[in-house]
């Protein structure tokens, strides 16, 4: 049994005209088809369909192996840069299959932000040239003026503007663990996405760390649609607004069991592999 | 500010974008074109090298020596000899110490000389050989023994090729697993027992490759040669004389104002090259066939 | 608890093995002692001067260290752009299949004896040089002001240029095995960071893994370098071996310091020729160790796999 939200009517496919900025409008929603994503042979993520709400978190939750990883990936095509993967189905962002034949992936990845798991920021590139560097990959030209206020805004969303105001041009290697991911999460925000994604980024902090990630996540989606992989229940409880939980079946394809509101999930769960998971009695 | 999440797809019409993809395809080309001209050059040399050298190759070349300046016909007899030679002796000396410094930084590397021998192994795999050449020439050939012999130029070969022995025969022990080790130490066996009789036979046939790979660099080094064993146009197995190389050969043949010598290089060069290529693919066929069994 | 046995082996095995270091400083200080006549001569002036005069003894080896450091920098300026470039194309481009092949035949170059690129280089790249290449490039470049005075003068074809054209090929194949292990080494969470911001391919390569290698391609670089300072058979067939004029033109014969030994050590007659021709191998010899120590020190930095290479 499968919890899933009435689907909206099929949006007519987008054709090459851009959608317009609407600030009135509502922010596009992630609605995913039929998504199955394979290693070379091995079906990884089987038959995904469900619809992600604008402006708020959801978690992905599950064992480890349920595909939960590969899935995310799958929704800013960064699961096809292993060589030997395919992904069949559909993933509309807004109006539009990101999957559609003439699509570029590079251009995709471009508007879909993407924490990952281990804090990676370049090393080689300082704090400011971390975050600036999504803006100048996109050409956007900016003057210095503006590439200033545009980091130390998007460092002031990812509250981190305080400790690194003093060393923005140092190295993004001596920052702490915590701080590094916070970092990540600015260069996400940097290119003003409208969906982040995040790849269990607390799994390498410390609880201290973690716990102002957790507040962070919170406040950004007010603004941002996030989409954030967990193997923590109680940190999906404590910040998501929706949950999805997927299960490796016997052929090893992982599938959705279960998606709907949190609270929801958490209290009444409606298939009893989503209870025997969350009760701990296995995973 | 937001940005709408507008895809343009296929028409392309945001121009930054093509540009970053021609960028990108344009460098491809670039670096694809500059790879498979390098993979070329070797094509380029050993096509020469088969091709103006295959017609000096006749039964004189292998089996006489060379004939006096402008003289046609002769060959290179004992160039082919003396190599052997050479490298024979080269071996010999080279090997025991290559294998013990291995032996010494693999099994026995608590004690801090370990580090040293290690080091100096890879310091010595930096001289260049000109220097080595020049080191031989003063010690033993103005010094020592007073003349050029081929003695000198074994010693110089050994030394060149000491750090190669050693560096592949220690990863090829530290492939020993250590299991192996301490099976053989807990059955009450000495340690030097176990290295002679359980580390060095499971590891000989890497043991093998490393001496027969290093003996085919050390035959192909001319430099320490030309300083040590001079070269000889006669025969002659004297070890405390000049004595004939092949790469020796093909240098005098090289500079000589002789059209037939310069052929006579080619195949000279020919042998050479076909003797490197030679053991080596014979070596990677034994091991392919030694892991796959 | 050591039986006479493993006292005995270890004894054996240990004095055989010292002997690595032992050789090692016996090759320093016998060179050392035997160049010091010349150094106690000339000191100094000895890498600054080019007089090399064996009659009235005065031996300034400057030429000698000119050509080396010329023809060395040609073969770092020529070789270095496409062995990166190569290994880029390897590590991030080329079809799987091809990666392994294609490199096999850049890096089997190593293998070929240095008298056999003499060789073709003389037989076969020389006449080019001549008659097509350096001609060409005269007239290219001959009207610019400074970079004019390179390709200037009469073409014989055996010159520094031709040295440095013949050990660029020679250093290639180092230069491209380094790389590529270094390339390799990073870390693929750098890589999926900037492909998650957008970047095509080679937005990652030069804004990401090529920083994050520099140190490790620098000590590549300077392995070449190596390579190319000891290098005589190839570069002595080539370079000219006649004139220790320093001029601003690559078309200059000239000698390295490695071709000038091998051509004269069988003239030296006197002592203190002997000892100046040692004491060029003296500046070989400690070049050829504190370059090594440097390249191999960032190599390790970048944690590239393989440390020590048989090569």
């Amino acid at each position: 049994m499968i919890g899933v939200k009435e689907r909206t009517p099929v949006a007519e496919r987008a054709g090459p005209e851009p959608a317009t900025r609407l600030d009135a409008a509502p922010e596009p929603a992630v609605r995913v088809e039929r998504l199955n994503a394979y290693y070379g042979s091995t079906h990884a993520v089987g038959d995904m369909t469900l619809e992600l709400p604008s402006r708020s978190v959801t978690a992905i939750i599950g064992p480890s192996g349920c595909g939960k990883s590969t899935f995310l990936r799958c929704l800013n095509r960064m699961h096809e840069i292993t060589p030997g993967t395919r992904v069949t189905g559909q993933v509309f962002l807004g109006n539009e299959d990101i999957y559609w034949q003439g699509v570029d992936p590079v251009e995709v990845r471009g508007r879909v932000g993407m924490v990952f798991q281990k804090p990676n920021p370049f090393p080689m590139m300082s704090v400011y040239d971390n975050v600036a560097a999504g803006p100048r990959l996109r050409g956007w030209g900016l003057s210095n003026t503006d590439m200033d206020a545009l980091v130390e805004r998007n460092l002031r969303r990812a509250a981190l503007w305080d400790e690194v105001k003093d060393r923005l041009r140092r190295s993004g290697a001596t920052l702490s663990g915590g701080q590094q991911q916070r970092l990540c999460i600015a260069r996400a925000l940097a290119t003003d996405p409208a969906i982040v994604l995040m790849d269990e980024p607390c799994s390498a902090l410390d609880p201290i760390a973690t716990y102002r990630i957790e507040e962070l996540i919170s406040e950004l989606a007010s603004e941002v649609t996030i989409v954030v992989v967990t193997h923590n229940m109680q940190q999906a409880s404590r910040v998501s607004a929706r949950t999805a939980f997927m299960l490796a079946g016997e052929d090893g394809v992982g599938r959705l069991v279960e998606y709907g509101k949190t609270d929801e999930l958490f209290t009444t769960p409606r298939d009893e592999r989503t209870e025997a998971y969350i009760t701990g009695r296995f995973g | 500010m937001n940005a709408a999440l507008a895809l343009q797809s296929g028409v392309g019409r945001n121009r930054v974008l093509r540009r970053r993809h021609v960028l990108e395809q344009t460098m491809v080309v670039l670096l694809g074109t500059a790879t498979l001209l390098a993979g070329g050059l070797l094509a380029l040399i050993l096509g020469y090298v088969i091709v103006r050298g295959l017609p000096a190759l006749d039964l004189a070349f292998f089996t006489e020596r060379p004939r006096p300046f402008g003289v046609t016909g002769g060959g290179i007899a004992p160039a082919l000899i003396g190599t052997l030679i050479i490298g024979l002796v080269a071996g010999v000396i080279a090997v025991p110490i290559g294998i013990s410094a291995a032996i010494f930084v693999v099994e026995y590397r608590s004690g801090r000389w370990a580090e040293v021998v290690r080091f100096a192994a890879e310091l010595m795999a930096g001289l260049p050989s000109i220097v080595v050449g020049v080191f031989v020439w003063a010690f033993l050939v103005r010094g020592v023994i007073g003349n050029y012999a081929g003695i000198a130029g074994s010693v110089a070969l050994a030394v060149i090729m000491v750090p190669i022995v050693g560096r592949t025969a220690e990863e090829v022990l530290r492939l020993v697993p250590n299991s192996l080790r301490e099976a053989a130490l807990a059955l009450g066996a000495p340690r030097w027992r176990v290295v002679l009789n359980v580390v060095l036979p499971t590891a000989r046939a890497g043991l093998a490759t490393a001496i027969v790979l290093a003996i085919a660099r050390a035959a192909g080094e001319t430099a320490p040669l030309l300083l040590t064993a001079l070269g000889n146009v006669f025969f002659s197995a004297d070890l405390f004389k000049p004595m004939a190389a092949l790469p020796l050969q093909i240098y005098q043949y090289a500079v000589a104002p002789y059209d037939d010598w310069h052929t006579k290089a080619w195949g000279a060069s020919l042998v050479l090259v076909a003797v490197i290529a030679a053991v080596s693919l014979l070596l990677r066929l034994a091991i392919r066939r030694g892991t796959a069994s | 608890m050591r039986s006479r046995g493993d006292r005995f082996f270890a004894g054996s095995v240990g004095g055989l093995a010292m002997l690595v270091p032992a050789t090692l400083l016996l090759i320093t200080a016998l060179l050392l002692i035997e160049a010091f006549p010349a150094i106690r001569t000339y000191g100094l002036s000895f890498l600054t001067t080019t007089t090399w005069d064996p009659v009235k003894l005065v031996f300034g080896a400057g030429a000698y260290v000119f050509g080396t450091l010329v023809t060395t920098g040609i073969a770092v300026v020529l070789a270095a752009p496409v062995a990166i470039g190569a290994a880029i194309f390897l590590t991030e481009y080329a079809p799987r299949p091809t990666r392994a092949p294609l490199g096999f035949l850049i890096e089997v170059l190593a293998y070929i004896p240095s008298i056999v690129y003499g060789l073709w280089g003389f037989f076969v790249v020389v006449p080019l040089m001549r008659s097509t290449i350096e001609p060409a490039l005269q007239t290219t470049f001959g009207g610019i002001p400074i970079v004019g005075s390179l390709f200037s003068g009469p073409i014989v074809g055996l010159d520094l240029f031709m040295g440095g054209v013949i050990l660029a090929i020679m250093i290639l194949p180092i230069l491209l095995t380094v790389t590529r292990e270094v390339l390799a080494a990073v870390p693929s969470t750098q890589r999926e960071g900037m492909l998650g911001l957008g970047a095509t391919r080679w937005e990652m390569v030069t804004r990401v893994v090529l920083p994050y290698a520099r140190a490790g391609i620098a000590g590549a670089i300077i392995l070449g370098i190596a390579r190319a300072f000891g290098e005589t058979m190839a570069v002595t067939l080539v370079v000219g071996n006649s004139s220790t004029a320093i001029s601003p033109s690559l078309f200059t014969p000239g000698y390295t310091m490695a071709s000038a030994i091998a051509n004269q050590f069988t003239e030296a007659d006197s002592d203190l020729y002997f000892s100046a021709i040692v004491e060029i191998a003296v500046v070989l010899l400690l070049v050829a160790i504190v370059v090594n120590a440097a390249a191999r020190l960032l190599i390790r930095r970048t944690g590239a796999a393989r440390e020590g290479l048989v090569l």
